[in-house]
């Protein structure tokens, strides 16, 4: 059902784990639902180039995939050009995913978003085209 | 291990070679219509009513109350709009359990768009329906009685004989789908005062698209399926022979070595629970811890999600299932595991595995060491276990 891609991200999952003191932090979705994303951004502060990107993820085969298939994505790209990352670009860069789980790019681009805003709030920076991200989109 | 290791016997079974053997005369030589009155078609009748006869006499009925069928959705579907369809003249409420099967409850979802009232009776933590319940909900305008024998998911095995006794003092018809005890444990219907019961053969080592609905003497329901003379006028449809004869067959084969096959699979069960709890952190099994079926294990691992376990065993060649809601379809997990009062993320970390007679120690050790090493490193990948374990340390 899943793409070699997809399989080859859940078995092989690059950029799982931690940033200490991170610069930003973003956690979306929720359990009741079954997948929570959690993305961790190390950026440089003269630069804007995201450095580092890690995730930690609750969640199914895509799940696990997407967030590892974004963290790929905006790897070495700086804070603006990380809102390219949508979850159309991570849906093709893992050639598809099965209809019942396009949800899960879209979480993927969320949790980016969500630790973007996180870097944005503490160091008092507008990135244009971003929006608050819903502290909880399966809450709707 | 290079050979396929399946523990998914709750969902079908492979049909044993001296099943297929006896079946393979009627798929080739005698594919006679056996409702035809030529001689030709005289031996497929009598292999017909030998598998009747046989099948009877293994749940204690007569074999004119054995009606062949596609298999346990049809039986379900038989008892629920049947039972109805008689007796409503009498009224329109139906009393069911809150973990039966699709097959049960979306056909009483379909009856209640009808006008019918459904009573779906809570279950305790294991999964148990009482009979003090059952009782409770009985009203003058009950026509039906449907619980399930086991549970597919968790194992449980209901306390049938206590509601058929229950159903039989008030006059309330009883049925139970019994797809997933037939063959794996005692069934009697007339000591457990049953009226209807559904069974399907795959589940047992038989054939797919067969199974059989008992249906008391007693009891007159309509025709099911409308059509030509077959099944007593009851359920039309050019007999599936060879599927009988295999059913039948895989039924005698069962039913011969139950005892044997209950009690070596429910050692194999407890020692792979035991192993799997004692070397697992966070981890709990649903369902009682005895009365259950002798092959379901039905385990959640907290922190961690069912699929990606799946797709984990899968590669280390385990077949397995879940209830996780990415392999039920929908957004929410098992209504099993939420009706015993699993929060959702923890009923979303449930893995199922039954076993079969043919399951080994062996294979059960490789798959609890795969497991270990399968739930350790979703653990290490999930934020839950993160923030859990982040909110240990600061506690101690």
């Amino acid at each position: 059902m899943y793409s070699e891609k997809v399989m080859d991200h859940f078995t092989n999952p690059r950029n799982v784990g931690e940033i200490e003191d991170a610069s930003g932090v973003g956690t979306v979705g929720n359990a009741k639902c079954g997948d929570i994303m959690r993305i961790y951004l190390d950026v440089d502060d003269e630069t804007k180039v995201i450095k580092d990107c890690k995730f930690k993820t609750f969640g199914c085969g895509a799940a696990v995939a997407t967030s590892s298939m974004a963290t790929e994505l905006v790897m070495g790209k700086t804070i603006y050009e990380a809102l390219e990352v949508t979850n159309k670009a991570v849906m093709e860069a893992l050639d598809g995913l099965p209809p019942v789980k396009v949800h899960c790019s879209l979480l993927a681009e969320e949790a980016i978003h969500a630790a973007l805003w996180d870097y944005a709030k503490k160091n008092n920076i507008e990135i244009e085209g971003l929006e608050e991200p819903k502290a909880d989109i399966g809450d709707e | 291990m290079d050979k396929l290791i399946y523990l998914d016997n709750a969902a079908t079974t492979s049909l044993k070679p001296e099943v297929l053997k006896e079946m393979m005369p009627y798929l080739e030589e005698n594919y006679a219509n056996p409702s035809s009155i030529y001689g030709f078609a005289q031996k497929a009748k009598k292999a017909m009513e030998d598998a009747r006869t046989a099948i009877a006499g293994l749940i204690g009925a007569k074999p004119k109350e054995i009606y062949f069928t596609s298999g346990g959705s049809e039986g379900d579907n038989w008892a629920l709009q049947g039972a109805v369809q008689q007796l409503k003249d009498k009224g329109k409420h139906i009393i069911t359990s809150k973990i039966e099967h699709h097959a049960i409850l979306h056909t009483c979802e379909f009856l209640e768009k009808s006008g019918y009232e459904v009573t779906y009776l809570d279950v305790d933590e294991n999964g148990f329906v009482t009979p003090e319940q059952v009782e409770a909900a009985i009203r003058p305008d009950t026509v039906l009685i449907s619980i399930m024998f086991a549970n597919n998911e968790i194992g449980t095995i209901e306390p049938i004989e206590k509601i058929g006794e229950i159903a039989s003092k008030h006059g309330v018809l009883f049925h139970t789908d019994a797809v997933q005890a037939f063959g794996h444990i005692p069934v009697d219907v007339e000591k457990m005062h049953i009226d209807m019961l559904s069974a399907s053969g795959h589940k047992f080592h038989g054939p797919k698209g067969v199974g059989f609905f008992y249906l008391r003497d007693s009891v007159k329901l309509g025709a099911f399926i409308h059509g030509g003379a077959q099944e007593r006028s009851r359920r039309a449809g050019t007999h599936n022979v060879p599927g009988i004869v295999g059913m039948a067959a895989a039924a005698k084969l069962a039913c011969g070595k139950m005892e044997e096959n209950m009690a070596k699979q429910a050692e194999l069960r407890d020692y792979t629970v035991d192993r799997i709890l004692k070397e697992i952190p966070y981890a709990r099994l649903n369902g009682d811890r005895k009365l259950r079926l002798p092959n379901n294990i039905n385990i959640c691992f907290r922190f961690i999600e069912g699929e990606s376990m799946l797709i984990m065993l899968d590669q280390k060649g385990v077949c397995a299932s879940s209830g996780s809601a990415c392999t039920s379809g929908s957004l929410d997990p098992s209504h099993v595991l939420l009706a015993i009062g699993l929060p959702h993320e923890i009923a979303h970390g449930s893995l199922r595995l039954t076993m079969s007679e043919e399951t080994t120690k062996e294979e059960m050790d490789y798959v609890v060491d795969s497991i270990k090493m399968i739930v350790e490193r979703l653990r290490s990948m999930s934020p839950l276990y993160e923030d859990f374990v982040k909110k240990e340390a600061s506690q101690s």
